[in-house]
C-alpha cells in the first residue's frame, strides 16, 4: 500500500510533456496560422494602404478616415439599434418560453425544444430566401396580407427605410431563440428541488418562487446569453447582406457589412482592418461593462 | 414539486392552466416554424414567374417541377451538394479527432505552459470574426494561392477553439484515477487515449461531430469568399447565385432552399438528442 502511494505521488509529479505537446500540436498549428497570425496581421494591415505587391505605410490614416466617415457612425448606430431591439427581447422571450415548458412531462418538453430549435438547423441562406418572399412588396406577399387584416396598406418591407430595419428585427425575433430556450431549460432543470420545497413550506406563491429562486439562479445563464448575444449581434452580417444589401439609403448597413464591403467590394483592406479592430474594441468595452454591472454578485 | 404550484386542488383548474400554457406554446411554435413550413409547401408549386404565383398556405397540388427546374438550372447543381458534403465531412472528421486529442490534453495532462496556452485559446474566442477575415483571406488567396480549392474551403476550420473548449469541459468530469491506474499498469498516453478516453467520450464526440457538420454545411461566408467558379461552390453559395440570376422564380428558389436544408433536417430528427444536448454543454455547468 505504502509502495503504491509513493509510486502514485511520483506519477503525479511526473509531467506528460512530450505527449501533451504532441496531442495539442495540430490544434496549436491551426490556431497560430488561422487565428493568431491573422490577428497580428490585422494590426499591420490597418496601418497600411494595402496592395498585393508592396503596401505603403500610412500610420493611423485608416483609423482617422473611419472616425470622420459618416457611414461608419451610421453603421455603428444601426448595429446598436439592432442589438437593443433583438438581444433583450430574444432573451426575455426565451426565458418565458423555458418557464412555460417546465410543468410538462419530459417528452412534451423535448418536442417543444425540437420545434423551437428547428430554424437554427436550417441554413441562414435558405431562411433569408424564405423571409425575402414573406416580405414580398407585392400585395400578395404574406407580410402584406397579414397587415392587410388590420387595415394597414401595402408596405415595401425591405425596400423602404422606414420598415427595413424593423423587418430584419422581426425576422430575428421569430428565428433566433431556439438555442437560448434550450440553455435556459438546462439551467432551470439544474435547480435543486429542495429550494422549491422549502419555499412551498413557507407558503411562497409562484411569482415569489420566480423572484427569489429562479431569477437569482439563472443570473449567470442570463449574463452568458446577454454577452454572447451582444457579441453575435455586433458582428451580424449575413441577413443584412442577403436581405437588404445594407439599403435602402444605408438604413440597414451594419458594421459587419460595412467592413465586408470595404474589404471585398472596394478592396480597401487597410480601412477594413482598421474598422474591424475598432469593432473589436467596441465589443470588448461593452462586454467589460456588462460584466462589471451585471456580474457583480455572480460566483463561478 | 417544483416551480409550478401543486396546491391547485381541483382537476378542472389544473387542466385550465395547462391548457392555457399549451395554447401559448403552440401559437409561438407555429410562428417559429411557419417560415420553414412555408418554404417546403411553396417548393411544390409550379415554376412560374412571381406575378402569376399564388401565395397559398395550403398547396392545391403537389408538383416536383420546381425541383427539376432547380437541378436543370445549372450544370453544377449537383456539384454544389457534392462539394458541401466533401467539405463538411472533412471538417467534421478532422475536428472530432484533433479537438478530442487537444481537449484531452488540456483537461487531463500535465505539461509546461498548459494554463497559459488554454487561456490564450479561450481569449481568442472573444475576437470578432471580422478581425481575422481580411488577413485570413489574404493569407489563403494571395499568399498560399489556394483560391477555388478544397484545401482553402477546409483548412481554416480544420480544428476550432470552440470544439476544443467543448471537449475539455466534458472531460473534466472523467475521474483522474482511471488514467492514473492505467499509467501504473504501464500504459502510454496514446494507448490511454485510444482505449480508455475515446470510448468514454463517445457522447461528446457525437455532439461535436453533429454541431461541426451543421456549421460547415450551413456556412455561407467563407465558401462565398474563396470560390469563384460555379463548379467549386457549396450549396449555400450556389443558392445565392440562383437567387440573383432568377429573382422572379420563387418556387424553384424555395426548392433550392429546401434542398439545402433537408439533409440537416434529416440529421436533426434522427439525432435530436445530441443536437439538443450539444447546445447546452458549453453554456451550463453541471
Amino acid at each position: 500500500m505504502n509502495q503504491l502511494l509513493t509510486k502514485r505521488k511520483k506519477l503525479k509529479l511526473e509531467s506528460d510533456s512530450g505527449w501533451g505537446y504532441a496531442f495539442i500540436a495540430v490544434a496549436l498549428i491551426a490556431f497560430s496560422l488561422f487565428t493568431a497570425y491573422p490577428v497580428i496581421n490585422a494590426f499591420i494591415i490597418s496601418l497600411q494602404k494595402y496592395r498585393p505587391l508592396g503596401s505603403t505605410y500610412v500610420g493611423l490614416e485608416n483609423f482617422v478616415n473611419s472616425f470622420s466617415d459618416e457611414l461608419f457612425w451610421k453603421a455603428l448606430k444601426n448595429t446598436l439599434v439592432y442589438t437593443l431591439l433583438t438581444v433583450p427581447f430574444n432573451i426575455l422571450l426565451s426565458f418565458l418560453v423555458a418557464i412555460l415548458i417546465m410543468p410538462f412531462k419530459k417528452k412534451t418538453q423535448t418536442i417543444f425544444k425540437a420545434v423551437y430549435y428547428l430554424p437554427a438547423v436550417a441554413s441562414g441562406v435558405s431562411l433569408a430566401v424564405v423571409w425575402l418572399w414573406i416580405f414580398d412588396p407585392l400585395k400578395s406577399g404574406i407580410a402584406n396580407q397579414a397587415v392587410g387584416l388590420f387595415g394597414i396598406s401595402n408596405q415595401n418591407w425591405l425596400g423602404s427605410s422606414a420598415t427595413a430595419m424593423f423587418s430584419l428585427v422581426l425576422m430575428s425575433w421569430l428565428s433566433s431563440h431556439g438555442t437560448a430556450i434550450i440553455i435556459y431549460l438546462a439551467a432551470l432543470l439544474s435547480i435543486d428541488n429542495s429550494y422549491y420545497e422549502a419555499a412551498d413550506i413557507d407558503g411562497a406563491t409562484f411569482l415569489q418562487k420566480l423572484r427569489y429562486i429562479v431569477i437569482p439562479f439563472l443570473k449567470p445563464t442570463t449574463l452568458f446569453l446577454l454577452i454572447t448575444g451582444v457579441i453575435g449581434s455586433f458582428q451580424v452580417f449575413q441577413n443584412a447582406y442577403l436581405m437588404t444589401g445594407g439599403g435602402p439609403d444605408h438604413a440597414t448597413t451594419m458594421v459587419g457589412l460595412l467592413i465586408f464591403n470595404n474589404a471585398f467590394t472596394y478592396f480597401e483592406f487597410g480601412e477594413a482592418a482598421a474598422q474591424s479592430l475598432l469593432l473589436a474594441a467596441v465589443i470588448a468595452l461593452i462586454s467589460f461593462f456588462q460584466f462589471k454591472i451585471l456580474g457583480k454578485d455572480i460566483e463561478y | 414539486m417544483g416551480l409550478f404550484n401543486n396546491t391547485i386542488k381541483s382537476k378542472g383548474s389544473l387542466f385550465a392552466r395547462n391548457g392555457l400554457i399549451i395554447t401559448a406554446l403552440l401559437l409561438f411554435a407555429a410562428a417559429t416554424i411557419f417560415p420553414i413550413y412555408f418554404m417546403i409547401i411553396s417548393s411544390f408549386g409550379d415554376p412560374v414567374e412571381a406575378g402569376a404565383m399564388s401565395y397559398s398556405l395550403i398547396p392545391a397540388k403537389i408538383s416536383f417541377e420546381s425541383y427539376k427546374f432547380f437541378f436543370n438550372f445549372s450544370a453544377h447543381s449537383w456539384d454544389w451538394l457534392k462539394n458541401s458534403f466533401i467539405v463538411a465531412a472533412c471538417i467534421t472528421v478532422s475536428n472530432v479527432f484533433f479537438a478530442t486529442l487537444a481537449g484531452y490534453a488540456f483537461a487531463k495532462m500535465k505539461f509546461r505552459g498548459k494554463g497559459i496556452l488554454f487561456a490564450i485559446l479561450l481569449g481568442s474566442m472573444m475576437i470578432p470574426t471580422q478581425v481575422t477575415q481580411v488577413p485570413l483571406y489574404i493569407l489563403i488567396v494571395n499568399i498560399f494561392e489556394l483560391q477555388n480549392t478544397y484545401t482553402a474551403l477546409i483548412m481554416p476550420s480544420i480544428v476550432t477553439v470552440y470544439n476544443i473548449f467543448l471537449v475539455k469541459q466534458f472531460m473534466s468530469s472523467i475521474p483522474v484515477e482511471i488514467i492514473e491506474a492505467a499509467k501504473i499498469e504501464g500504459c502510454s498516453q496514446p494507448k490511454i487515449f485510444w482505449y480508455i478516453i475515446m470510448p468514454l467520450s463517445k457522447t461528446v464526440m457525437a455532439v461535436l461531430a453533429i454541431l461541426t457538420f451543421m456549421a460547415a454545411w450551413n456556412d455561407f461566408f467563407w465558401p462565398f469568399l474563396v470560390t469563384n467558379t460555379m463548379d467549386m461552390q457549396t450549396i449555400q453559395v450556389g443558392l445565392k447565385n440562383f437567387r440573383f440570376a432568377n429573382t422572379t422564380y420563387f418556387a424553384p428558389m424555395m426548392a433550392g432552399a429546401t434542398i439545402s436544408a433537408v439533409p440537416m433536417f434529416i440529421l436533426f430528427f434522427s439525432l435530436q438528442k445530441y443536437f439538443l444536448e450539444g447546445v447546452a454543454v458549453g453554456a451550463v455547468k453541471g
